[in-house]
């Protein structure tokens, strides 16, 4: 593809567009970007785009943002990079800002403040639903040590008032480990290799568990390995 | 100086927040109410309405909505740049390393550690949410007596209804807020 200023101009415009009409969040996007740069423009093949969203979640930070920064990387170096993130972002930056100008001057209304006050419960029912489904996907994999550090999480920050950011590194460094353990272990071997670094000889089934926090339902983490198997054959 | 420290407090909330969406929520909650006290937990609630009703990630709407009131403009792109910064790092180390050795194996094995507290995090967070719904405070502390049944009762009913029939989320909260309307005006 040529680099002129119609792809430089495109660039932009699938980002802002993709960020300007996507509602609910992260995931959403990722999916339209997906049919956008992949099935649409043709810029980028399926497989790599897979391999960008797991990038993508793997990082801090919003997904959406993530990827897009990803999306323009691979397309155009730093300058693409900096097209996407401006693309990504001015659609809520822009929406923000006039809606916060507004919400200052408009808030004391009282049909405002009932129409808040509703949506509040509802905004905790949200939050509540998806709280409920993702604790459900941790509890059905039957493995005790996600479910402790979930309770004692919910505990040190609700009761405690334990500070955030000492809970995510205690946790992350349960992953550490859990991860260390499956990847040494000799009956994860066989496992392990599907999703090692540089796997060039394995037959072994892509993408499965391999370890005590994996499971087959596991979507957003699962093409990593994937893509590995297919790399090999 | 203002300015730095909405960068500062963004980039907390950017290079922390694993795991995408409602994951920021507790981390914005932690910054911009209680470390900083830049929004009354009201505002920060009325912020997370808005949030769910307009486009964007829940993280970029808060730090423009904190910065557009703490420092104006200015203060809404500080707080962006600030909230975008650490992705823009980390992805672009990422993506290196992925090319280079193909495989993300302790980053992931990361992640998947992480998961579970994040889960408890965002329902430390909803809860709080949830105490603000239904008593007008942050705390589960007061009296049923000063409880709001209504607010209680469209909880209720939002939460079976996302359960049951998994409609899209903003046409509950809007459903929600016209009953709020209705209730409440009257």
């Amino acid at each position: 593809m040529k680099k002129d200023a119609r792809f430089y101009w495109n660039l932009f415009y699938s980002a802002f567009i993709l960020s300007a009409f996507t509602f609910g969040g992260g995931y959403v996007i990722v999916a339209l970007m997906q049919k956008r740069f992949v099935k649409k423009l043709k810029w980028i093949d399926e497989d790599e785009m897979l391999d960008l969203v797991a990038i993508g979640q793997s990082a801090p930070g919003p997904v959406a943002i993530n990827t897009s920064i990803l999306v323009g990387y691979r397309l155009a170096g730093i300058p693409g990079a900096f097209l996407t993130i401006l693309g990504t972002v001015l659609p809520p930056f822009i929406t923000i800002t006039v809606i916060s100008y507004f919400y200052m001057a408009f808030r004391d209304i009282p049909m405002i403040r009932a129409l808040f006050r509703g949506m509040q419960a509802g905004v905790a029912a949200v939050i509540a639903d998806v709280v409920i489904s993702m604790a459900a996907r941790i509890i059905k994999r039957r493995k005790l040590l996600p479910v402790i550090v979930m309770a004692l999480s919910f505990i040190a920050a609700s009761f405690f008032d334990l500070n955030i950011i000492i809970i995510l590194l205690i946790s992350g460094l349960f992953g550490i480990y859990t991860s260390l353990r499956a990847g040494t272990s000799p009956a994860a071997d066989a496992v392990g290799n599907a999703d090692a670094v540089g796997n060039e000889d394995t037959g072994a089934a892509p993408g499965a568990p391999a370890d005590a926090y994996d499971a087959d339902e596991d979507t957003d983490s699962g093409q990593m390995p994937f893509r590995g198997g297919k790399e090999g054959s | 100086m203002m300015l730095l420290r909405l960068y500062w407090s963004f980039f907390i909330v950017g290079l922390f927040s694993f795991g995408g969406g409602y994951a920021a929520l507790p981390l914005i909650q932690e910054q911009v109410v209680r470390s900083n006290s830049w929004l009354t937990h009201a505002e920060f609630m009325d912020i997370l309405t808005i949030s769910q009703i307009t486009p964007g990630p829940i993280a970029i709407n808060a730090s423009t909505f904190v910065g557009v009131k703490v420092a104006g403009i200015p203060g809404a792109i500080a707080a962006t740049a600030g909230c975008i910064t650490p992705s823009c790092i980390i992805v672009l180390i990422l993506a290196v390393l992925y090319y280079r050795f193909k495989g993300l194996r302790l980053v992931q094995g990361i992640i998947k550690g992480l998961r579970p507290a994040i889960v408890a995090l965002i329902a430390a967070s909803g809860l709080s949410i949830l105490a603000a719904a239904l008593f007008g405070t942050d705390s589960f502390s007061y009296s049923l007596s000063g409880m709001d049944f209504a607010a209680l009762g469209l909880f209720i009913a939002c939460l079976f209804t996302l359960r049951k029939f998994r409609p899209d989320p903003i046409l509950v909260m809007l459903g929600a807020g016209i009953i709020g309307v209705i209730v409440y005006s009257i």
